[in-house]
């Protein structure tokens, strides 16, 4: 008990004198869950190996897309529900899309968005990552795992994730960069899409963009 | 009185660039969102904020970054942002934080010392404490105010009107550079800080570019977010979000989905 204490006060006067000691908390909260995959480490392992492979690979760290979105793949993608993600984002409207609509949507904005992470990640060999300390229920189906991408030099960014718990593990579903959840951001161009051209509407212009991203990398 | 003459005439050249060079696509239904009531306005200024900066400013920061070594681009902005330290501790302190702002004045003391007038970072090196980032839009919103609507500013880009009255707060009150007696190497400053910021933007672009389906809107979209997540210091209430399915299933009840965040404080809006 007095060890437990310990350590909470140490994290308290470590945090009240602005100190990042993030890993203390994780370390001390999650002992029990760890063994059942606890989201948290999850997030842990996936940034850890995505970081890894950057740094130890040059072409990547130049943004060869092929190459990148085969790191996504492996490391990134079996532990995303892209299609919660895409539901969220689309809101109201997705009740009315038909299970074609649906998958047609996910597949777009999934290759919108791991275009867009492999442009961001590529850049990122110099950073590590952090985790912020954790706090979940035990039977919480849904939580937050804070953390933040450490550069060689200057300020901390703030990365967080939403995960959610399924038949298969964790998944995370949306992602946090500074404060800007990734799905909030696209909520209102997505309902402005929809509102001029219906879903298909949606579809298309996520379709040209990708289009158009892909006939520029290339 | 020179001053307010020249903001006078610049503010009716950029009117009336902006009113020659409306050529913003504004799509149908603009301004229905309940915060950018004024998007047709804010979308043309955007534009025009967009190719200044491609003809200015882009080019600008660009050469800054070939030309000076990253040491000292480095050195620039910490002693920029070093000079921003007193708005911090004002601010940290407006918002009952004196302990930060204790913090924010060490490191002000620390890094104009044996930083070198800001130069070093040495108090974030040596693990005295990491850097604030406060103003006077923030300590608003703390007090409970709301944004006010999204308003696009004339070269200066995205902001609120709340954020609005806050910039000018600290500038006009706080900004050490606006007190600095010579003219030339006050402006001189103006100008180096505004390269530095900019410069520190270029990261970010390329992304930005790719993810945007609509640049206008993501900006302003991301642009409220960020304000919010530094108005709660990181750690904002969670917005309860009125289409998801999942919200609607009993598997957690309404309040932890509310604050899921792990937000140890009273939400400051209602």
């Amino acid at each position: 008990m007095s060890n437990r204490a310990g350590l909470a006060s140490i994290v308290l006067m470590a945090s009240l004198l602005g100190a990042a000691v993030p890993w203390l908390p994780v370390q001390a909260q999650n002992t029990a869950s760890a063994s059942v995959g606890a989201p948290d480490a999850l997030v842990r392992s996936m940034s850890e190996s995505v970081l890894d492979s950057i740094r130890k690979d040059p072409s990547l760290q130049t943004g060869d897309v092929s190459r990148m979105s085969r790191l996504v793949d492996e490391q990134v993608l079996p532990y995303v529900n892209f299609e919660k993600m895409t539901r969220l984002a689309v809101g109201r409207a997705w009740r009315d899309a038909s299970p074609d609509q649906r998958q047609a949507l996910t597949r777009e904005f999934r290759t919108l968005l791991v275009r867009t992470y492999a442009g961001a990640v590529s850049a990122a060999k110099d950073y590590t990552v952090q985790m912020r300390p954790f706090r979940a229920e035990a039977n919480e189906a849904d939580v937050l795992v804070r953390t933040q991408a450490v550069p060689a030099r200057g300020d901390p960014i703030q990365l967080d994730y939403r995960l959610e718990k399924t038949a298969g593990g964790w998944k995370i579903y949306d992602v946090n960069v500074m404060g800007i959840w990734l799905v909030e951001n696209y909520r209102n161009t997505f309902a402005g899409e929809i509102n001029r051209g219906g879903i298909d509407g949606l579809i298309k212009t996520l379709g040209d963009r990708n289009k158009a991203l892909e006939s520029r990398s290339s | 009185m020179r001053v307010l003459a020249r903001l006078v005439r610049l503010a009716a050249a950029l009117a009336m660039a902006a009113v020659l060079g409306a050529c913003a696509t504004i799509p149908p239904g603009a301004g229905s969102n309940p915060a950018d009531p004024w998007e047709v306005y804010n979308r043309h200024v955007f534009d025009l904020n967009d190719r200044l900066d491609r003809a200015v400013m882009w080019p600008v920061a660009q050469a800054y970054e070939k030309v000076l070594p990253e040491p000292v681009r480095i050195c620039i902005n910490n002693a920029f942002r070093n000079l921003a330290e007193p708005v911090n501790a004002i601010n940290n302190l407006l918002q009952g934080k004196p302990l930060d702002a204790f913090m924010d004045m060490c490191r002000f003391a620390v890094n104009s010392t044996m930083g070198v007038l800001g130069c070093f970072d040495i108090a974030t090196d040596g693990g005295l404490a990491p850097r604030s980032n406060e103003d006077f839009g923030q300590t608003l919103g703390r007090w409970g105010l709301k944004d006010g609507p999204f308003f696009v500013l004339p070269l200066l880009g995205p902001s609120t009107v709340r954020d609005t009255f806050g910039r000018v707060f600290d500038f006009l009150g706080l900004d050490p550079v606006w007190y600095i007696e010579n003219i030339g190497l006050r402006n001189s400053l103006v100008g180096l800080r505004l390269v530095d910021i900019r410069a520190s933007l270029l990261p970010g672009e390329k992304v930005l570019e790719a993810a945007a389906l609509d640049k206008y809107e993501f900006v302003r979209d991301a642009f409220l977010q960020l304000r919010r997540n530094l108005i709660y210091d990181g750690n904002p209430p969670r917005l309860l979000d009125p289409d998801d399915e999942d919200e609607a299933r009993p598997q957690s009840d309404a309040g932890t989905a509310t604050l899921a965040g792990g937000q140890p404080e009273e939400p400051l809006r209602p």
